[in-house]
């Protein structure tokens, strides 16, 4: 009851904050915004697969099937934004049904090479085929979508119909986190040859978490594609890819907070350092390399170092988690 | 007919046979007791009935149904669950959160279960049987520590608990006393005991320490060089003279 009440509040205060930001901020920050919500989505989603130890390249691909999927339906069909933005979804996690067939194969550092190449295999496929993905420019003229009469090409009602995807995509994966699915991905994470052991179908979970992940980047895509009018091959290329492994290294991938932590420190990172133009990569690589040496568990582990330093709860007892704070 | 009934079953390593025409039957209510010496093909056979290996040729009947070439998970499924000869488990977790991820095979889950939230019932009934499962195996005491804080004892007794989560009809227990003191060995064969007696359950213990193998098995089948040596209760094996030869000069059996 009382972990509800929490619950709810806090649930009240993110939307109330998130229903004020637009109204707070000028136009520019608003399309900010507006990306930073659809990166949510992406982020969160990366995290169900590698929950099972899947590092996987080709995410930013699944999303790119979501934008593609989005720019066919939109000119095919010429199909309402609530009807791209789901279909988008399932043709993603269809996409990664198939990819990570022969993917579940390969484990560690194999699957991660092995999502590269078939990733590029599919983004290839787009920059090859001028018809009916428009070749190397990728496509253009995708409608940005309305809503019983209201224009989402206006950033505001964009962003509020963005942030009613972004809660109920979070709040499904929060429930995949919490639940015995979340768990069982752990678990195969922990050690794949006890929960085989134990009953636990390993290669059908590790398909299951991928394409779960696929189906929220293509909602991701989806979103993307009808914000930015066109989809380009090369926003879903390994550039973007290391930008979405920058986020979930700085916030971590061992609790559900960890990826939003990391996109929100680093996307005010990205945006303070527009001044710094063509050094900005390296300052990335950076803090990549800052991370990895010394925060391996992201600024989640960090939260946690806090903690137990200063409210030691009783069951620790021993607190053998103090020494490591230092 | 037997509950496992292993036969013809031959295991080649490129050149090597490691695992040559063997022919098992294992009753149900038994505890079975697979021994030879270093490299006789105990850990090769044992992998085979688990699915961790694929046999040459052969079949792998359990509980009439035909289990050889299938995934460990299937077979996991169908009742014949094995412990591994390193301690493992879930190290991250408490000994109760193992026992519950290892009950996996007793939940449908599904994703919209999971979404909705209506698998609680389920968690209800599966934490009330891990604690009894614990009670059993005496990990009460430890059911809210991380498994990484347990002792060496405790730790493969947890891997038992884990197997146990899965509600088999037949365990498989890989040098489950590998490591330990004599407390915690009487421990363990106590518990073994008390598996067979009082939830009639069938084990097979493929083991090093010849006290325990002679001290808790109904039946004993000897292996050397892949092959079976010969079958029999824990008499008659430590007389027979092939065993006593098949282990001089790489083990003595110590009784």
């Amino acid at each position: 009851m009382f972990v509800n009440w929490k619950t709810w509040l806090f649930l009240i205060a993110v939307l109330a904050v998130a229903g004020a930001a637009p109204f707070m901020v000028r136009a520019y920050s608003t399309e900010v915004l507006i990306l930073f919500m659809i990166n949510l989505i992406l982020v969160c989603s990366y995290r169900i697969p590698t929950m099972t130890g899947d590092w996987s390249l080709s995410h930013v691909v699944m999303m790119g099937v979501g934008a593609y999927a989005t720019a066919l339906l939109s000119k095919w069909w010429d199909l309402s934004i609530l009807l791209t933005v789901p279909l988008s979804a399932v043709v993603a996690a269809v996409v990664g049904l198939i990819l990570v067939t022969p993917l579940i194969r390969t484990k560690g550092f194999g699957f991660f090479i092995a999502s590269f190449a078939l990733g590029e295999f599919v983004r290839l496929t787009w920059v090859k085929f001028r018809d009916p993905f428009g070749g190397p420019r990728g496509m253009i003229g995708i409608p940005s979508g309305e809503l019983g009469g209201i224009d989402f090409f206006e950033p505001v009602p964009y962003y509020f119909f963005v942030l009613v995807f972004v809660f109920f995509s979070l709040l499904v994966m929060y429930r995949i986190d919490r639940s015995r699915i979340g768990r069982t991905f752990k678990a195969i994470y922990t050690d794949a040859e006890l929960a085989e052991s134990v009953g636990i179908d390993v290669p059908h979970y590790r398909a299951l978490a991928f394409a779960t992940g696929a189906f929220f980047a293509g909602i991701a895509g989806s979103l993307l594609a009808h914000r930015l009018g066109a989809v380009d091959p090369k926003n879903f290329d390994v550039t973007t890819m290391v930008y979405l492994i920058i986020w979930i290294v700085v916030g971590g991938t061992s609790t559900f907070w960890g990826p939003i932590f990391g996109l929100t420190v680093m996307t005010f990172v990205f945006e303070w350092s527009r001044p710094l133009l063509e050094w900005r990569p390296l300052l990335f690589g950076g803090i990549l390399i800052f991370f990895l040496v010394f925060l391996p568990g992201g600024l989640e582990s960090l939260f946690g170092k806090l903690r137990e330093r200063f409210f030691t709860r009783k069951p620790l007892g021993k607190g053998s988690a103090g020494s490591s704070g230092t | 007919m037997a509950l496992l009934e292993v036969r013809g079953l031959v295991k080649r390593f490129g050149g090597l046979v490691a695992v040559n025409d063997v022919d098992l039957d294992v009753e149900a209510g038994e505890i079975r007791g697979i021994i030879g010496p270093n490299g006789a093909g105990k850990t090769t056979l044992f992998n085979l009935i688990s699915g961790a290996l694929k046999p040459t040729s052969g079949t792998i009947k359990f509980d009439g149904k035909i289990i050889s070439g299938k995934k460990p998970s299937h077979i996991a499924r169908a009742g014949l669950v094995r412990t591994f000869q390193r301690n493992a488990m879930f190290p991250t977790y408490s000994v109760l959160d193992n026992v519950m991820l290892a009950r996996h095979t007793r939940i449908n889950e599904n994703l919209f279960k999971a979404v909705l939230g209506t698998d609680r019932k389920d968690e209800e009934r599966n934490l009330r049987r891990a604690r009894e499962i614990i009670e059993f195996l005496d990990l009460s005491e430890f059911a809210d520590e991380l498994a990484q804080n347990l002792s060496h004892g405790h730790q493969r007794i947890l891997g038992i608990a884990n197997a146990l989560a899965v509600e088999p009809k037949l365990i498989m227990l890989d040098e489950p006393v590998a490591g330990m003191n004599p407390t915690e060995t009487a421990m363990v064969t106590d518990h073994l005991r008390r598996l067979r007696d009082e939830w009639n359950m069938t084990v097979i213990l493929v083991e090093h320490d010849m006290r325990t193998v002679m001290e808790t098995c109904d039946y004993i089948s000897v292996l050397n060089f892949g092959e079976k040596l010969m079958e029999g209760d824990p008499g008659q094996v430590s007389r027979d003279p092939r065993v006593i030869e098949a282990y001089l000069g790489s083990e003595e059996i110590d009784l």
